[in-house]
């Protein structure tokens, strides 16, 4: 009886709020803020300060409040507690933030429960929006880049054989796989996937490398977090000589983090990428992007893709809350909001596909060059438009269910 | 060359490099938990510092990478005298768990700090020209950096050989790690021979972390990261023992390469599985005391 | 009165009399043992928001009194305690995933026996080492397992995990809700039961035998304790009660990944329980509820550097509160009732 009045008591709360004029919208922000993936949660804190700062005035007279909680290590437990506390005693009325997929999926359940939308800023385990109908993506599937890589690598960049070296945990597996699928479509052949241990072991990838090198195949295509270990793989990579040895580094964008690609040095020229941001990409929103960051973060800080993405998940929020004219109350009608939600941001023009509630966006082949300014960055060398997810679309796995 | 050989030189050369690695920053540990049987969780900490001293030096004050590694190091000692006196000292008598909460704590401030200062964002180190590539041994290519490393690891060796086999001051080390109060009673003062260890293995720690840089990268989390590995180590040598953490290293340093290179899909698994092998064979360790 | 006020005495009727008198007190009952549980019934009340925090609390409190057991008082030192609370959370969350087996208490059951099993067997043979080695040999146990999870990622979902557990209604009643009432309650429950019966343990012979291999290993050797088998006992019942923490938070959170297996698991549990006060009982409660609570504390008033908070405590309290905050505690009402005495 207790809980059934508790409950009550928390539902009134939710229904008293819709009443007043201006509202103010709550919004939980659950990123990893310390331990070693700190700096991922940083990326796209930044990414969300620098918008709400910015576009304040656009859902005047509403007012947003962010309330932040660290999302821990990437077990899912901790991300859970802070996640549903947020819900059940500050009564957010949004989710956002999650950059590791075992916090989003430990969570799926509850916000289908709480009936609170919860919008994915980076987590990228395919199947994961296929948990609760109150999530929506506006980052990234494993299989955006990955699968148009294959294609892409085999015709184009002329691999016929490749190995693939991955880290041990699901994101891992599922960029390798989506690689393979679209890599063998095309015709190319594997030659080996070589799993380079759990995230948290020594990022020291010389050993695999080494391996690869020896058997000699075209192109590498390597998976990793990019966190500490995008800099190991390039260290590695550049100290082996396997440039040199005739072996092409291909991937992720998560090889070369905007963030990090200045330190990589030459080792990292020649790298090709899928990747659907980088800070030298072409648009004018991108340029007022980098622009507004290097204004408020200094000369120094660079944002990546999983900032690009921060940025399109609040202003996805944002226009959600302009369009409700503050009343988010109920989470069906705030993700019901975004489905087919479109938009132009720093990655160009992205939409939320009103069947998936997943991102829908270009995706670029890149080349790491060496400025005429000197620093490194990237050139274009072909887009795909309109990139879904394809793991869904073919119905691989999870993604099916 | 035939592949066999090949692959045989590219495990020997890489777990090597690793080894050394492994070996400078973990000796000081070893060293210290043998003498007076402190528990150091806050020596990845120390690592951590010199890592970060010398981003600091190559990157803003514009020093060399090697003088950066040595003026970490010293800093890093002299600065680790003060904890020593400060902190440590009070707790020598107590229970070993007093003294993990004590430098787990220290380990957490650490990060903290470092997230202060650095930032969460994973820093590296430029290095200078004739550490970058490879270079040519006559037979094959091999990274400059960690034949660099092999080198300065074996030079460290010969040094500390002699300083603990040679000199006054070893001699009086090796007499309190085998018999600590029979080393008091003839008049060695283990207390100040503890501070100057510390210091030394907390400036080994710091070249090991600026060592590292390029090897593993630095984040604040550093000084917990790699924590479990340099126990390892420490256990598997043996207590205090020089021979026993050089040997560890190795065996570890090559295990853990050829696991990787042969067998990566359980390459995990190796440095544990090492790990439980010797230590059911030999509970102290390769040369530790039984 | 101490145990010098036994040995003070001449006649050996008269030191059985003392000792038995001594152990039956300490046996005893304490109004003040009445205070942890009716908080914890209190924090029910009075943060009925809060109770998803509140339920993990409990099931650490839960595995830190199983280290207790071991370290505490068999005087064991391991950093590997989370294997055990990872089987106990595997245990349950494999049988629902796999073998549609979602009862929840069935399920803490089914976890103490598999964890139990396997602290037997690893105990049997680890036990016969102490100190760094006892330290590593642990510790690499609870890392194999967790690199044997991975491998097989197919069975156990990896570090992605095993999603969407859904267990049944609590005794077919009782359904979960979204504020973790249910679970709060189930694990305080669970904790009651589970902390009766280490009562038990700790103040039987039994339990006073433990104490004298931590106190004095050779000495018990000497007078024909069977000490490996007493050590292998009590690993087994505490591997066995943190299986059981393992599957409430499976349970709780309905979810559960590798993770658990960490050695940050591990190590954590065992600061909190120093943090705490070992050997004590209730050391695992002040423990790991000071620590998460500091931690949840701190995390909010920044997310970012909390650790240095919760580093400073862990300093302050090793240099002013040796034996954890409770023992703290125990200094104040020992300097009390001196005072009071004429």
């Amino acid at each position: 009886m207790r809980m059934i009045g508790w409950l009550g008591l928390a539902a009134l709360a939710f229904t008293v709020g819709g009443t007043a004029q201006a509202e103010t919208v709550k919004i939980g922000v659950v990123l990893p803020f310390s331990g070693a993936n700190a700096d991922l949660g940083h990326q796209i804190d930044k990414a969300f300060d620098l918008y709400v700062k910015l576009h304040a005035n656009d859902i005047a007279p509403n007012k947003v409040e962010i309330i932040k909680r660290d999302e821990g290590p990437p077990t899912g437990a901790q991300a859970k507690t802070v996640a549903t506390e947020l819900v059940t005693n500050d009564k957010v009325q949004i989710l956002t933030g999650f950059v590791f997929s075992p916090s989003a999926i430990a969570l799926a359940a509850v916000v289908t429960q709480a009936k609170v939308p919860m919008v994915i800023a980076n987590a990228g385990t395919a199947w994961i929006t296929n948990l609760s109908p109150y999530i929506a993506r506006l980052s990234f599937s494993m299989w955006h880049p990955a699968y148009p890589m294959g294609a892409y690598a085999h015709d184009k960049i002329g691999c016929k054989t490749a190995a693939m070296a991955y880290t041990d945990f699901p994101p891992g597996k599922d960029s390798t796989e989506a690689f393979k699928a679209g890599f063998e479509k095309a015709g190319g052949k594997i030659t080996e996937a070589i799993p380079m241990g759990s995230p948290v072991q020594v990022p020291d990838f010389t050993p695999f490398f080494q391996r690869i090198k020896d058997a000699k195949p075209d192109c590498m295509y390597v998976f990793i977090p990019s966190g500490a270990h995008a800099a190991g793989v390039m260290k590695a990579y550049g100290e082996l000589g396997m440039r040199k040895g005739g072996v092409k580094l291909i991937g992720p964008m998560d090889l070369i983090p905007d963030n990090k690609l200045q330190d990589m040095g030459d080792a990292a020229i020649g790298t090709i990428v899928m990747s659907h941001y980088a800070v030298d990409l072409d648009n004018a929103e991108n340029k007022a992007f980098n622009k507004a960051w290097h204004d408020a973060y200094g000369e120094d800080s660079y944002p990546d893709f999983m900032s690009a993405a921060g940025w399109d998940t609040m202003h996805a929020i944002f226009d959600t809350i302009k369009k409700l004219n503050g009343k988010v109350d109920d989470g069906q009608k705030v993700i019901d909001t975004m489905k087919g939600w479109t938009s132009k941001g720093p990655r160009g023009t992205v939409t939320i596909d009103a069947a998936t509630r997943d991102i829908v966006q270009d995706e670029h082949a890149m080349e790491v060059v060496r400025k005429a300014d000197g620093k490194l960055g990237v050139k274009i060398l072909d887009t795909t438009k309109g990139v879904k997810d394809e793991c869904k679309e073919l119905k691989v796995g999870r993604c099916g269910s | 060359m035939p592949q066999v050989v090949n692959i045989a030189v590219s495990i020997l050369f890489d777990g090597l490099a690793y080894a050394m690695f492994l070996f400078i920053t973990s000796v000081g540990l070893s060293v210290t938990m043998g003498l007076m049987g402190f528990v150091n969780l806050a020596h990845g900490a120390f690592a951590m510092a010199g890592g970060y001293i010398v981003v600091t030096l190559t990157r803003t004050l514009g020093f060399g990478f090697v003088t950066s590694l040595v003026v970490a190091a010293v800093a890093v000692g002299a600065a680790s005298v003060v904890f020593e006196r400060g902190l440590y000292r009070r707790l020598y008598k107590s229970t070993d768990l007093e003294q993990v909460l004590l430098t787990i704590g220290l380990a957490f401030m650490a990060i903290a700090t470092a997230t202060y200062f650095y930032g969460p964002i994973p820093r590296s180190v430029p290095l200078p020209d004739w550490l970058q590539g490879d270079v040519n041994l006559g037979f094959r290519y091999f990274p400059t950096y960690r034949a660099f490393l092999i080198v300065l690891g074996a030079a460290l060796i010969a040094v500390l050989w002699y300083a603990f086999e040679r000199t006054n001051i070893g001699a009086k080390v090796r007499a309190a790690v085998d018999n600590r109060r029979m080393a008091e009673s003839v008049g060695i003062n283990v207390d100040r021979l503890f501070t100057l260890t510390f210091a030394v293995g907390s400036g080994l720690a710091a070249l090991g972390g600026g060592l590292a840089i390029q090897l593993l990268g630095l984040s604040p989390s550093f000084a917990v990261l790699y924590l479990v590995l340099f126990l390892i180590v420490v256990a598997v040598g043996g207590l205090g023992s020089l021979k026993g953490t050089l040997l560890a290293a190795l065996v570890l340093g090559v295990f853990d390469t050829a696991g990787k290179y042969l067998l990566a899909d359980a390459g995990g698994f190796f440095v544990y599985a090492v790990t439980v092998v010797v230590l059911l064979i030999k509970p102290a360790g390769f040369y530790g005391r039984e | 009165m101490a145990a010098s006020d036994i040995m003070s005495a001449t006649d050996p009727g008269q030191v059985r009399e003392r000792a038995a008198e001594y152990l039956l007190k300490r046996h005893r009952f304490r109004l003040a043992e009445c205070l942890p549980w009716l908080l914890a019934i209190a924090v029910f009340f009075v943060f009925p928001d809060r109770m998803t925090f509140g339920s993990q609390v409990l099931v650490l409190v839960m595995f830190a009194l199983s280290l207790d057991l071991i370290l505490g008082y068999a005087g064991i030192v391991t950093l590997g305690h989370a294997a055990f609370f990872g089987i106990g959370a595997y245990t349950v969350g494999l049988a629902a995933a796999r073998l549609q087996w979602t009862e929840p208490i069935s399920g803490l059951f089914a976890a103490a026996i598999v964890a139990g099993f396997v602290g037997f067997i690893t105990g049997w043979f680890l036990l016969r080492y102490r100190g760094l080695t006892l330290l590593m040999l642990t510790l690499a146990t609870a890392i194999l397992l967790q690199e044997t999870g991975n491998l097989r990622s197919d069975i156990s979902g990896g570090y992605d995990g095993l999603p969407g557990l859904a267990f049944k209604p609590l005794l077919g009643v009782f359904d979960y809700d979204l504020y973790g009432h249910t679970y709060y309650l189930y694990a305080l429950a669970a904790l009651a039961v589970v902390f009766y019966f280490v009562r038990r343990i700790v103040y039987s012979p039994f339990g006073q035998a433990l104490t004298g291999i931590r106190e004095n290993v050779r000495r018990m050797h000497a007078i024909g304790s069977p000490v490996h088998r007493r050590l292998v006992t009590v690993y087994t019942i505490a591997a066995a009660i943190a299986g059981v923490a393992g599957a409430l938070f499976t349970q709780t959170n309905a979810y559960v990944t590798l993770t658990v297996f960490d050695f940050d698991n591990s190590a954590k549990v065992m600061v909190m329980l120093i943090l705490g006060g070992t050997g004590r009982l209730y050391g695992a409660f002040v423990g790991a509820a000071v620590y998460m609570v500091l931690e949840d504390y701190f995390s909010k008033l920044s997310p970012t550097f909390w650790q240095f908070g919760i580093g400073l405590v862990l300093v302050l309290t090793v240099l002013f509160a040796r034996r954890g905050v409770l023992g703290l505690f125990e200094s104040a009402g020992q300097y009390l009732t001196e005072r009071k005495k004429p």
